[in-house]
């Protein structure tokens, strides 16, 4: 404990250091949630940094000057003379600044410096990117119909639809696959644990041209069984083997009480390691739903472009490549899908921080 | 109980066993036909699918478990293991182990996969420019990437733990890590972003023009050095997990021997790379190499930002193109299979680990 005391004197050194590297680690999302609020106009005009308090020239009055002015020659204004490049890019009279607001109509802008803030903020990008605009499509036959263009909460329903059995199944299969291989002893068990294993690395990519294969045969591709099984397949080693780890490491008494009352390995598994696992399948849990909310190649492969099941990330991917320069929807979008991560995140940061350390080698 | 009846109480378990296989089967199939053709609300699919999903899988272990319980003893003890990890091992055979040699066997194939060409493909990789960029830009991941990770993880770690601001700072740097690699491309794209003109609504340009530069396009024009923009974005979501494993085990290191290097006169540096290094070594390494896996299948991030043009391409979005735009199934199975052998010394390293500690 000295030694903490005697590190005391360059503790304000780290904690700035930690503070600026906080900061600018903080900032581009900061970034992103003002735009978000930021009227479509105002983000593409002004950094979204201009809605804090900054000094600026504003204008306090306007001189129009006389139509038969020659721009040409130096220009008369208030007693001094300006040229007009001067006047184009700005000139400064005590503290006072002159610039031209309209050349044609000889109109000059007079401005002082104060402070200001482009406080606009709105909920339409929201309220835009989550219904969809409306489209007004013609028939062939002359007629109107208006549709409404797939807004981003039947994606977000969708993503929930593929997340939530993507975990709850991987996560079953695995805790008995792992009880088996933590308390039971039968021939293959030494072979299949280092399969396991070695799949816990192995990138995705090598299962996918043949999966997509065995999907258009099935009639899988596009389906949410099809994407359920995916994720649960390529979750399954790294839930197994955490799971492994935790219900390993059980006392071995717990179990010979259970035997010596007769019960069975079903039993015992489901009446007496399901609710001790609880916190490790927490763990687990919160980490496999995060990787599939946030997945976006294994959706981008099996779901393809069929609107009606994307998830969030391709939708938002699609924006990105066709509307790139609507930071209005982009980022609204972008903060919609980080929602419930960050939501995951704050709430319940000991068991993903757990989930993450138990197992942080997936494929 | 003598052997004839022993016989008949295996063949009446023999046959029950049988029927609960069938009955299995044919449940579970008609679900799965169901969950295929339905057009039901994805809403209530998806309630059904979780209950499908919990229920049914329930169902399928103690359905089994009971059919094997039926057999004597000495049998039911050797089958019911077969009965827990069935599930996991058919699943993962079919969607992961299979694939993977399936995917071996294609790599020797042309593109339409019916003419031999024995290793042309894994050729090609090193002689066509794209995929050689590809190769390239994906080693400059790797070696940028997990340097900066590391190091900036380790800092990070040291300064927090004797900070007066620890928890809060620790959760600021590990957020990104929460967050999916598209809404963060999509907030670093903004961060770049460059339009022509004196007004600059991305934070980099804006910051290039306060000190006097001139505004870039960082992502598309620079090149190569654009890839170093994008390698910023995974440095920026991967430093957290780096920090919040070294911050355990640097707690980790027992304060007397901490103690002991101070009284000796150690200065903080000096204590930093003759103890705290050397002590959490394992960790290092794990975490090293978990990072550099992660980077070497590096895709997301590289598709939202650029969609690998302007000379950013990397393996997977290499593969993803060769797979889906130009239905190159050789060159895209040659490139998944690089990625394979690029992690096979982890595989290996990973199995000794587990083989030391489980007695596996």
């Amino acid at each position: 404990m000295a030694g903490k005391k005697k590190k005391k004197g360059k503790k304000w050194l780290v904690n700035l250091i930690l503070g600026i590297i906080c900061f600018i680690w903080l900032i581009p999302t900061v970034g992103l949630l003002i735009s978000s609020f930021r009227p479509a106009a105002d983000i593409l005009q002004t950094g979204w940094w201009k809605v804090f308090p900054h000094q600026e020239w504003k204008t306090t009055d306007t001189i129009k000057l006389s139509r038969d002015v020659d721009l040409r020659q130096p220009i008369e204004v208030n007693g001094k003379t300006y040229s007009d490049d001067q006047l184009k890019a700005g000139v400064k009279s005590g503290d006072e600044r002159l610039i031209w607001e309209n050349r044609r109509n000889r109109e000059i802008s007079v401005q002082k410096p104060g402070w200001v803030a482009s406080t606009r903020l709105t909920l339409d990008n929201y309220k835009n990117v989550i219904s969809g605009k409306e489209y007004t499509l013609k028939g062939p036959d002359g007629s109107e119909t208006k549709e409404k263009g797939t807004g981003l909460s039947q994606a977000f329903w969708n993503t929930l639809t593929i997340a939530i059995p993507a975990t709850v199944i991987p996560i079953l299969i695995a805790s008995f696959a792992a009880y088996a291989f933590a308390w039971l002893r039968f021939p293959g068990r030494k072979t299949l644990f280092a399969v396991i294993i070695a799949m816990l690395v192995v990138p995705l990519q090598v299962a996918l041209i043949p999966v997509l294969k065995d999907y258009t045969a099935l009639g899988l591709n596009g389906s949410y069984l099809g994407i359920w099984l995916a994720h649960s397949a390529f979750g399954l080693p790294l839930v197994t083997y955490f799971m492994y780890n935790f219900i390993s490491q059980l006392p071995k008494d717990l179990f010979e009480s259970a035997f010596i009352d007769g019960a069975s390995h079903f039993t015992i598994f489901s009446r007496l390691i399901l609710p001790l696992s609880v916190p490790a399948l927490a763990s687990i849990g919160i980490f496999q739903f995060l990787w599939v909310w946030n997945d976006y190649l294994v959706s981008l492969i099996f779901i393809g472009n069929q609107p009606e099941v994307q998830v969030m990330s391709m939708k938002i991917a699609d924006l990105v490549g066709s509307r790139g320069n609507d930071w209005h929807l982009l980022t609204s979008a972008a903060f919609i899908s980080m929602l419930m991560p960050l939501a995951i995140f704050f709430l319940l940061q000991k068991y993903f921080v757990r989930g993450l350390m138990g197992g942080s080698v997936k494929g | 109980m003598n052997t004839q009846a022993k016989k008949n109480f295996s063949l009446k378990a023999a046959l029950l066993f049988v029927v609960v296989l069938l009955l299995n089967i044919f449940v579970h199939g008609a679900i799965f036909m169901l969950f295929r053709d339905s057009t039901l609300n994805p809403l209530l699919t998806a309630l059904f699918a979780v209950i499908w999903g919990v229920a049914g899988v329930y169902l399928l272990y103690l359905s089994f478990s009971w059919a094997v319980e039926q057999f004597p003893e000495q049998i039911s003890r050797r089958m019911l293991p077969y009965v827990f990890i069935g599930p996991a091992v058919l699943l993962l055979g079919w969607l992961l182990v299979l694939p993977a040699l399936r995917t071996l066997y294609l790599s020797f194939f042309n593109a339409s996969s019916d003419k031999f060409v024995g290793l042309g493909n894994y050729l090609a990789i090193f002689s066509d420019r794209l995929l050689a960029t590809a190769l390239r830009n994906n080693l400059l991941w790797v070696f940028v990437g997990t340097l900066a990770c590391v190091a900036l993880g380790l800092l990070i770690a040291i300064l927090a733990d004797r900070s007066s601001y620890e928890r809060i700072a620790k959760s600021i740097i590990f957020m990104p890590m929460a967050i999916s690699f598209v809404a963060a491309g999509v907030i670093w794209k903004f961060v770049y972003y460059y339009q022509p003109g004196t007004e600059q609504i991305g934070l980099l340009n804006a910051i290039v023009i306060a000190l006097g530069g001139e505004p870039q396009a960082w992502v598309t024009m620079l090149q190569p050095w654009n890839n170093f923009f994008l390698i910023i974005i995974l440095i920026w979501m991967q430093t957290g997990f780096a920090m919040v494993i070294f911050s355990a085990a640097i707690k980790g290191v027992p304060d007397d021997i901490l103690e002991a290097a101070r009284v000796d006169g150690a200065g903080e540096i000096r204590i930093f790379f003759r103890i705290i290094i050397p002590y959490i070594s394992t960790t290092l390494l794990t975490v090293t190499t978990t990072i550099i896996v992660f980077t070497l299948k590096i895709f997301d991030v590289v598709m939202v930002m650029t969609g690998g043009q302007y000379d950013t391409e990397v393996v997977a979005t290499q593969f993803y193109r060769q797979f889906f735009m130009y239905r190159n199934f050789g060159y895209g199975s040659t490139l998944a299979i690089v990625l394979l052998i690029a992690v096979l010394p982890v595989i290996y390293f990973n199995l000794r680990q587990i083989r030391k500690q489980g007695g596996f």
